[in-house]
């Protein structure tokens, strides 16, 4: 085996042993299970927990009513107020729903009262007032002789459908912008949360190694450089090993939780919405997950994964090298050194902040257009960017300057790196840092 | 030769640290490097080493100019010891004996031989971190030698034993330069130099001071001075002709013009009736020598 091959796999397997990286990878996933067996659960305890209302219908404007989930409505036939009661109190039922006459066609507010000794759920409550109030519309429209396909004609669905001037733009519906933003944002701060991670655990890897004095017999048996690219590749594939598991562990929690439950998605999506509000037509969140669904299938994947691949590995080794230089400068000066990572740190944060503030607003600003360009800032910015089809010749662009900004940054780190490691107790300045680079080997 | 440093230069930005430095190492050899701090030894270590190359000037080993394989036959103990903390014993000698181009079956084999010498062998799964100061110091000893190198460089090795370990050390060193391994000793502790080397380089400011054979070495900066031991009161006239340079209960030291005058010297007490109980030359210790010769080039 290689010594840089060595080196990968030691800085590999000491990181993926230890217990925070174990536990932080399985946050994700369990969080996910944990959050659909609570959704999943409520749902069911709703479905379970099924009261019998008694319908006094005094103006016969609503019996009889359909079942509705956890409430069984039985109209009160020739029982009077009073005798329904006493059912209530006997238990033969959970409440009565008492539906007056309305005064007054043109009032808007209608009361309704439920006798009960039991409080009436919110869920439940919500529900039958849905109920009722479509059922006194209905009654409305036939009393004044109305067309239920005449009123319907009535309602529009408006979305605008973007079309392009000079580029094609086919495709393309309201949903295009949305699914993009939340692509690209996706993409972004998985990009940022990375880099500035992994880059700082090189970093600290760099420093205790210093720290520890190990780095003399070490840079007896191997050169400087072999060391440091062992430490970034060896740290970034730890940051890939937890992105996959990420990836896999939430996936398979997506797709076995419901079907060891016995649940669908559409009704899932049903209890979702009503965990969340009860006005909400399940049948049109179906429609807009499926237009969602579509809008994301229609995303350029290969182009996406690739990207971000490459954009990736790219801000990765620009970044992860400059910790390495840092770290090297640092060594145990842990308190006074830490002005020597604002720029390492700054570019990386000042890339998010561009995107989280004018990147949304509009992605093809001249800041956006710049930034998803210029090197420090285009592996954040450019992912971005691309979920709203950026010219192609940007895109070369930028992907070109990230790959030659890594192999710079990956050499003028290395050359930091050899100095540094062997310094110590000299305070460093990024000055200091900058003469290094011109020592010889 | 196992080690030839031919006129070697290096600078780190302004400063010269190592200033045309020359010497010569025969095989198996006990060479000590000499010097104070800043004097440039760990410079020159780094070089031979190949931690940092010259700036000018060639490192032989064995007769090969350093390439990027020299490390393999060069074990190296530096001055400021270390090992990761986090990691078991076992693992970490296992990788470093693989850094020094060991197969894993090559180095086991190796790191079983050793934890078992040093009666050890429970240490494996054990963090370093664990381990006390002394304790540590033998598994960097043990990392340092694993894989048998040609030469063996120890900057200050006996730094934090105790009298016990510093023994042992000090064995296994006789026990591997008796094998045939080369050895370097740097260190300003001059008394170890002198038990232990036959060989020294002297460095002060980059610069190749003094070096030779240690035996020679003392010959010539030798002062003619002899010391006698006696339980019976010098002769008064003895002052005439030989330089008393101290007395100290039984102990008189005399300072000889030349080295035949001292059997005179022996007649002349033995004549005279004095119980001698010691009497030998005292040769010049190394931190004497290294003095007066810092003083002669500082000087000249």
């Amino acid at each position: 085996m290689s010594k840089l091959s060595l080196i990968i796999r030691r800085e590999y397997i000491t990181r993926v042993r230890k217990k925070s990286f174990i536990i932080g990878t399985l946050l994700a996933p369990v969080g996910l299970l944990v959050y659909m067996l609570v959704i999943i659960g409520l749902s069911s305890y709703q479905g379970g927990d099924e009261i019998k209302v008694a319908v006094l219908d005094e103006a016969r404007m609503v019996n009889p009513l359909p079942d509705e989930q956890g409430v069984r409505f039985i109209p009160s036939g020739s029982k009077t107020l009073e005798q329904l009661k006493t059912e209530v109190t006997e238990k033969k039922l959970n409440g009565v729903l008492r539906i007056p006459a309305l005064g007054n066609f043109k009032q808007k507010e209608h009361t309704i009262f439920y006798y009960s000794d039991d409080k009436l759920a919110p869920e439940k409550s919500k529900l039958i007032e849905k109920r009722i109030a479509q059922k006194i519309r209905e009654f409305k429209m036939d009393s004044l002789q109305m067309d239920a396909a005449q009123l319907k004609l009535l309602e529009s669905d408006v979305s605008i459908d973007p079309e392009g001037i000079k580029s094609e733009q086919d495709g393309q519906s309201k949903y295009t912008a949305g699914v993009g933003l939340a692509v690209g944002g996706i993409m972004t701060f998985l990009l940022f949360f990375m880099v500035l991670m992994y880059g700082q655990m090189v970093m600290k890897s760099v420093m205790e190694e210093k720290t520890n004095r190990i780095v003399e017999v070490m840079m007896s048996s191997v050169r400087p450089f072999d060391l440091m690219m062992g430490k970034i590749i060896g740290a970034g594939l730890v940051g890939l090993t937890q992105v996959v598991a990420w990836v896999v562990l939430s996936g398979a929690v997506s797709f076995l939780v419901p079907l060891v439950m016995g649940f669908n998605a559409p009704s899932m999506q049903d209890s979702m919405a009503a965990a969340g509000d009860a006005n909400v037509d399940p049948a049109m969140i179906q429609d807009t997950g499926m237009r969602i669904m579509a809008e994301l299938s229609n995303q350029n994947w290969p182009l996406l994964i690739g990207a971000f691949i490459v954009y990736f590995l790219g801000g990765y080794f620009i970044y992860a090298s400059m910790f390495a230089a840092v770290g090297s400068a640092m060594g145990d000066d842990l308190g006074e050194g830490q002005a020597l990572t604002l720029p390492a740190t700054l570019p990386l944060i000042l890339a998010f902040y561009i995107v989280s503030m004018a990147g949304w607003r509009n992605p093809d600003s001249g800041l956006m257009v710049f930034s998803s360009i210029f090197p420090l800032f285009s592996p954040i910015a450019m992912p971005f960017r691309l979920a709203f089809n950026p010219p192609w010749w940007q895109v070369a662009l930028s992907l070109a300057l990230v790959v030659a900004s890594a192999v710079f940054f990956v050499w003028l780190a290395g050359r930091i790196y050899r100095v540094g490691i062997l310094m110590y107790g000299k305070k460093v300045t990024l000055k200091e840092m900058w003469k290094w680079t011109f020592y010889k080997g | 030769m196992i080690l030839s440093v031919q006129d070697v230069v290096k600078t780190y930005g302004d400063y010269l640290a190592v200033n045309h430095v020359s010497l010569d190492m025969q095989k198996g050899c006990v060479f000590g490097m000499l010097g104070p701090n800043g004097a440039g030894k760990t410079s020159l270590i780094r070089m031979i080493t190949t931690i940092t190359a010259p700036d000018s000037g060639v490192i032989y080993l064995d007769g090969q100019k350093l390439h990027a394989r020299s490390p393999e036959q060069i074990g190296y103990m530096p001055e400021e010891r270390g090992l990761y903390k986090k990691m078991k014993v076992g693992e970490q000698l296992l990788y470093l004996a693989q850094l020094k181009g060991l197969t894993k079956a090559q180095a086991l084999q190796e790191i079983d031989h050793w934890l078992t010498k040093f009666n050890i062998k429970d240490w494996w799964d054990k963090k370093v971190e664990d381990l006390s100061k002394g304790m540590q110091q033998k598994i960097q000893f043990i990392a340092t030698v694993l894989h048998k190198p040609k030469l063996l460089i120890l900057d200050e090795p006996f730094t934090g034993l105790d009298p016990i370990n510093t023994t042992l050390i000090k064995d296994e060193i006789a026990q591997l330069n008796a094998s045939g391994i080369s050895i370097i000793f740097s260190t300003h502790r001059m008394e170890q130099v002198e038990e232990m080397c036959d060989h020294i380089v002297l460095i002060n400011k980059g610069k190749n001071v003094l070096y030779g054979e240690v035996s020679a070495i003392k010959n010539e900066y030798k002062k003619n001075l002899f010391q006698i031991e006696t339980p019976d009161p010098m002769p008064a006239d003895l002052s005439e002709r030989f330089v008393l340079l101290r007395a100290e209960k039984n102990t008189h030291t005399f300072q000889l013009s030349d080295e035949f005058m001292s059997n005179d010297l022996l007649k002349l007490l033995l004549q005279k009736g004095i119980r001698i109980t010691r009497f030998e030359e005292i040769l010049p210790t190394f931190n004497e020598i290294f003095i007066q010769r810092v003083a002669e080039t500082e000087a000249g």
